[in-house]
C-alpha cells in the first residue's frame, strides 16, 4: 500500500484521535499533505468556498459534503421536501396521495405534532438559541413515554458517482440514544421558561441541577425496543422502526438532487426523530455533526464504535483513502450499521421484480427488512 | 380454639399457595366464573352453601402436610436454626428503623396533614421530581450487610464442620447441611434447558435454523395466551417468552388478571399512601434515588417505582402471606387507627425490570407483587427453602467448588470468596447487573421451573466464563474488577453450557 494514511483534525476529541492511532495512521496539520481530514462543519464552509477553489484529489476524504446544509439546515431542508413532494406529485407517485381536505397523507407537515416543541433557529446547532413554543397544558394527559424523543440515530451515507449518475448509499447505525428531559413537565404555564424542561441536548442539559453524569438521561434505542416490544407488541415496534427507516431514505431522496455528489466526502447524519403518542415518528431535523463529546462512560463507548464502524466502512482496513473504492463492504466490517438503502440494488431489485414474482421467489424474510427503501410503496404510513 | 382456627387458616394459606400457578387453579376459577352466572347460586349464601356441600360429599379430609402435633411455626420453617436467624435478623432491622426513628424524631408512621395529601394526590405521577433532603435517612441495609450477619447465625448445632476435614469439606462461607442440587440432579430438574431444544436467548441452534424456531414458538406462545392455560404459560415459560407476549404470558402464570376489583385495590393502596406518611417511605425514596435513578437502563421508571412501592409497603396482603414462610416483618401501626391497619417493613425489591413489561401501574403491581411473594421475598430471608437465599449461596459454591475446583481455591487463597462477590448478584436475582432483555430470560426460567436455581447457576456460570481472567488476579478488588461489567452477558448460553457441557 502507498505509505500510511495521513490524518488531520479540528476537533481534539478522544473518540476520534483513538480511532486513527488504533489505525496507525500518521498526524500532519492542515497545511500539509492529508489524506483523511474530519473537520467541523466551520472549517468544510471555508475549504470549498468559491474564494479557495480547494479541489480533493483521489486519496484525498473529508466528512462532510460541501453542501451538507441542504439537509441540515431546517429551512432548507423543509424547502427541499416540498420540492421533492411536487416532483412525486407531478409523476403521479401514490408518496404524494393527499386525503379529501387536500392534506398529504404521507409526506405531512405539521408545526406541532402533538402539542409543544422545540424551536430551534436555522443554522445554530447544539442547543444554542433554543426556545420552546405553545403551551404545556396538554401534556399532563400523556403517560411519561410520549415526552421522549429518540435522538441520534445515527447514520452514514456514502455516494458515488458512476457513469454520470450519482448512487446513494444508506448505512443505518443500530445502536442510538433516546433523550430524556431531566426535569419533568409541569401543566403549570411558569414552566414554560423552564429551559430544560424540553430539550434533548446535552449542552443545555447539563446546566440542570438534575443532570444525571451516569446516564445523561439518555436511554438505549435497544432498551426502548424492548419497552415496546413488551408493551405494544411486536408489529407495532416494527412498523415504528420501518417508518423511521422511511422517513430517512426519503429525507435523504430529498435532496439528492441538489446535493453536489462529491465522491470524496462522506457524512455521518444524525437524525432527531420524536415519537408522538400514537407511536408515529416525526423528523425534527437532521444534524450534520452529531456531538462527539461524551457525556457518559456508555456514550463514550458508544461513540467511539460508531466512529471505528465509519472508518470501517469509508477506508476499509484503514487503507488509504480511495474514492473509486467498491461500495459494498463485507458484512462483517458493517460492525453495528446495517444497509438501510442501497441504490444500485434498489435498481436491480426493481428490474427482477417481475422475474422473481413469475418464479415464486419470495425475499429473505431479514435481508428484505433492511432495505427499507426498496419498497417506498408498500410502506406503512399511516 | 383459638389456636385451631389460626391453624387452619394457615393450612388454607397454604393450600392455597400451593394451587397457585397449577392447572388446577385455572380449571376452578373458569368453573367458578361460569358457575357465578348460573341462577341457583347465590353470593349470600354462598359460603354455607359450599360448607354444607363438603359435608354431605364427604370431601374437606385432606390432611394437614406435617405432623398435626407440629407447632404453627413449623409451618413456617421447619428448621430451628434457621427461624432463630431470621428472627435475629429481623431484630437488627427493627432495632435499627426503630433508633432511627427516635434519633431523627420521625414518626414510623403518622396521619399526613390535609394540606399534604393533596400536595401528593398532584403529584403522584411525578414523585420524583420532588427533591427532599434524605441525608439524615441512611440506608437500613445493603446486601453485604445481610451476608455479614447471616454467615455467623447460619450454623447448625448438630452439625459439627471441624469435624470433616477432608477432601470432600467445604470451602465456602456457607457451613450448613441443606440438600441442594448438584448438576445431574439440576440437569434433570432443568430438562428443557438442553442442548438440544430451541431456546430462546440463544441464536446459534445447532439443529434447526433460528428463524424457523422463532417464528413457530411465537405461533404456539399466541395460543397459549389465547386459551389463558396457565400451567401451559408456566412450561412455555421454559423455553423463554417472546418479547411481544411475555407480558401476558408472565401475568398468567402468576394469575394475575388485572381484574376491576385488583384496579380497585390498588386505588386503595394509592389512598393509603396519601393518607399515611411512613418511615419507611423515605428509606424507599432514597434507595429508588441511590439505585433506579442513576441506572442506565430503569431511570425512566423512576416515578413508576415510587408509586409501586409505596403502595407494597401498605399491603396487608403481603403480610398475610409471611404467616406460611420464616419471615415475620416488623410491622408498624398507624397512631390513631388502633393498631387495625399493619404495615410491613420489607426489602425494596426487584420492581423495576417488570417496568419494561407493563405500563399500567395496577397490573405492574400486581404482577410485581405475585412475583415477591412467590420468588424475591426468598432472596431476603433466610430459610431452608431450596430456592432460599441460603441454599442458593450453599448451591453456588458447590458447583463452583466442584467443578472450578482450582479457581475456587485460588480465588480463596488471595481471600477473595466467590460468594462476597457473587451474593449481591443473588440477592436481587441479577437485576441491575445484566441488560434488560438478558435478566427477563433469566426470569422466564425463574417462573418456569417455579424455582431461583437458575439464579445460582447462572452465577456459577459468570465465574465459569471468566475462569481464565479470574486465575490471574490476586485481590479482591481486581477479581471484583474483572466481574463488575455483566452488561454484555447472554445468559442462556452460559447457564447452558455450564449445567450440559460441563464434566461430570
Amino acid at each position: 500500500m502507498a505509505g500510511k494514511v495521513k490524518w488531520v483534525t479540528d476537533i481534539e476529541k478522544s473518540v476520534l484521535i483513538n480511532n486513527f492511532e488504533k489505525r496507525d495512521w500518521v498526524q500532519v496539520s492542515e497545511n500539509e499533505d492529508w489524506n483523511f481530514y474530519w473537520m467541523s462543519i466551520q472549517t468544510i464552509r471555508n475549504v470549498f468556498s468559491v474564494d479557495t477553489g480547494y479541489r480533493l484529489s483521489d486519496d484525498q476524504m473529508v466528512n462532510h459534503f460541501p453542501n451538507h446544509y441542504e439537509l441540515t439546515r431546517k429551512d432548507l431542508m423543509i424547502k427541499n421536501i416540498k420540492r421533492y413532494r411536487k416532483d412525486l406529485e407531478k409523476e403521479g407517485n401514490p408518496l404524494a396521495e393527499k386525503d379529501e381536505n387536500g392534506k398529504y397523507i404521507y409526506l405531512e407537515f405539521r408545526k406541532n405534532p402533538s402539542s409543544t416543541w422545540i424551536m430551534k433557529p436555522c443554522g445554530k446547532a447544539q442547543g444554542k438559541g433554543i426556545f420552546l413554543i405553545n403551551k404545556l397544558s396538554q401534556i399532563k394527559k400523556c403517560n411519561c413515554f410520549i415526552q421522549q424523543n429518540i435522538n441520534n440515530a445515527h447514520l452514514v451515507i456514502i455516494p458515488c458517482l458512476l457513469e454520470e449518475r450519482s448512487l446513494i448509499y444508506v448505512f443505518m447505525y443500530k445502536l442510538g440514544f433516546c433523550r430524556f428531559c431531566t426535569v419533568k413537565y409541569t401543566p403549570s404555564t411558569s414552566e414554560l421558561d423552564n429551559m430544560f424542561v424540553h430539550l434533548t441536548n446535552v449542552a443545555i442539559q447539563k446546566h440542570g441541577d438534575d443532570y444525571n453524569h451516569v446516564h445523561g438521561g439518555k436511554w438505549t434505542v435497544s432498551n426502548l425496543r424492548l419497552y415496546l416490544e413488551s408493551t405494544r407488541g411486536k408489529e407495532v415496534t416494527n412498523r415504528l422502526f420501518d417508518q423511521i427507516h422511511w422517513i430517512v431514505v426519503q429525507s435523504l431522496k430529498a435532496v439528492a438532487p441538489v446535493m453536489n455528489n462529491d465522491k470524496h466526502c462522506f457524512e455521518c447524519y444524525g437524525y432527531d426523530i420524536i415519537i408522538d403518542d400514537k407511536l408515529k415518528p416525526w423528523l425534527i431535523e437532521v444534524n450534520a455533526s452529531p456531538s462527539l463529546t461524551s457525556s457518559t462512560a456508555n456514550d463514550r463507548i458508544l461513540k467511539y464504535n460508531l466512529i471505528n464502524d465509519t472508518l470501517n466502512i469509508v477506508t476499509p482496513n484503514g487503507d488509504m483513502p480511495d474514492c473509486r473504492w467498491n461500495r459494498s463492504p463485507p458484512r462483517e466490517a458493517m460492525g453495528n450499521y446495517q444497509v438501510l438503502y442501497d441504490e444500485e440494488q434498489a435498481q436491480t431489485e426493481n428490474a427482477d421484480r417481475d422475474l422473481r414474482s413469475r418464479s415464486g421467489q419470495s425475499l429473505g424474510s431479514k435481508g428484505s427488512r433492511g432495505s427499507a427503501g426498496g419498497r417506498p410503496t408498500t410502506a406503512t404510513w399511516k | 380454639i383459638m389456636n385451631e382456627s389460626t391453624e387452619l387458616s394457615l393450612t388454607i394459606a397454604q393450600i392455597v399457595q400451593r394451587l397457585k400457578g397449577s392447572h388446577l387453579h385455572s380449571q376452578i376459577e373458569r368453573q367458578a366464573k361460569e358457575c357465578l352466572h348460573q341462577p341457583e347460586i347465590k353470593l349470600g349464601s354462598l359460603k354455607e352453601d359450599v360448607r354444607n356441600f363438603l359435608k354431605t360429599s364427604g370431601g374437606g379430609c385432606w390432611q394437614p402436610p406435617c405432623h398435626p402435633a407440629a407447632p404453627p411455626e413449623h409451618l413456617k420453617e421447619p428448621l430451628a436454626y434457621m427461624r432463630k436467624a431470621q428472627a435475629s435478623w429481623e431484630k437488627r432491622v427493627l432495632k435499627s428503623l426503630n433508633s432511627m426513628s427516635t434519633e431523627l424524631g420521625v414518626p414510623l408512621a403518622r396521619m399526613r396533614p390535609a394540606v399534604e395529601q393533596k400536595e401528593l394526590t398532584n403529584k403522584w405521577n411525578e414523585m420524583g421530581t420532588d427533591e427532599p433532603d434524605l441525608s439524615r435517612f441512611r440506608p437500613v441495609y445493603a446486601p453485604k450487610d445481610f451476608l455479614e450477619v447471616t454467615i455467623p447465625f447460619l450454623r447448625n448445632p448438630n452439625h459439627d464442620s471441624s469435624e470433616e476435614v477432608n477432601v470432600r469439606s467445604h470451602w465456602g462461607l456457607i457451613q450448613v447441611p441443606l440438600n441442594v442440587r448438584d448438576i445431574p440432579k439440576l440437569r434433570q430438574a432443568f430438562s428443557e434447558l438442553n442442548l438440544n431444544t430451541g431456546q430462546l436467548g440463544i441464536e446459534d441452534h445447532a439443529h434447526i435454523h433460528p428463524d424457523l424456531f422463532e417464528n413457530e414458538y411465537v405461533q404456539i406462545g399466541k395460543k397459549v395466551v389465547e386459551e389463558q392455560d396457565s400451567a401451559a404459560a408456566q412450561q412455555y415459560s421454559r423455553q423463554g417468552c417472546p418479547t411481544g407476549l411475555r407480558a401476558d404470558l408472565w401475568a398468567l402464570i402468576l394469575n394475575s388478571t388485572n381484574q376491576p376489583q385488583d384496579v380497585m385495590y390498588y386505588e386503595q393502596l394509592k389512598a393509603g399512601v396519601i393518607h399515611h406518611d411512613l418511615l419507611v417511605d423515605n428509606l424507599i425514596y432514597k434507595d429508588v434515588k441511590l439505585t433506579a435513578s442513576n441506572d442506565d437502563y430503569y431511570f425512566v421508571f423512576e416515578d413508576y417505582l415510587y408509586q409501586v412501592l409505596l403502595c407494597f409497603s401498605r399491603d396487608t396482603a403481603v403480610l398475610e402471606h409471611f404467616k406460611y414462610n420464616s419471615a415475620t416483618p416488623p410491622k408498624s401501626y398507624i397512631e390513631g387507627k388502633m393498631g387495625v391497619e399493619e404495615c410491613a417493613v420489607v426489602y425494596p425489591p426487584n420492581v423495576a425490570p417488570l417496568c419494561y413489561l407493563y405500563n399500567e401501574p395496577s397490573k405492574l403491581y400486581s404482577v410485581f407483587r405475585e412475583m415477591y411473594i412467590r420468588y424475591f421475598f426468598r432472596l431476603h430471608s433466610i430459610s431452608s427453602s431450596p430456592s432460599g437465599i441460603v441454599s442458593l449461596c450453599l448451591q453456588f459454591e458447590r458447583l463452583l467448588q466442584t467443578h472450578l475446583p482450582q479457581l475456587f481455591y485460588h480465588l480463596r487463597q488471595i481471600e477473595a470468596q466467590p460468594l462476597r462477590i457473587a451474593f449481591k448478584w443473588m440477592v436481587r436475582a441479577f437485576s441491575g447487573y445484566l441488560s434488560t432483555d438478558q435478566l427477563l430470560l433469566l426470569w422466564d426460567r425463574i417462573l418456569g421451573y417455579d424455582s431461583l436455581e437458575t439464579v445460582a447457576v447462572l452465577a456459577a456460570a459468570v465465574f465459569a466464563f471468566r475462569a481464565e481472567n479470574l486465575m490471574e488476579v490476586t485481590s479482591l478488588a481486581s477479581a471484583e474488577a474483572v466481574l463488575a461489567d455483566l452488561s454484555t452477558l447472554k445468559v442462556m448460553p452460559l447457564i447452558q453450557i455450564f449445567l450440559f457441557a460441563t464434566a461430570i
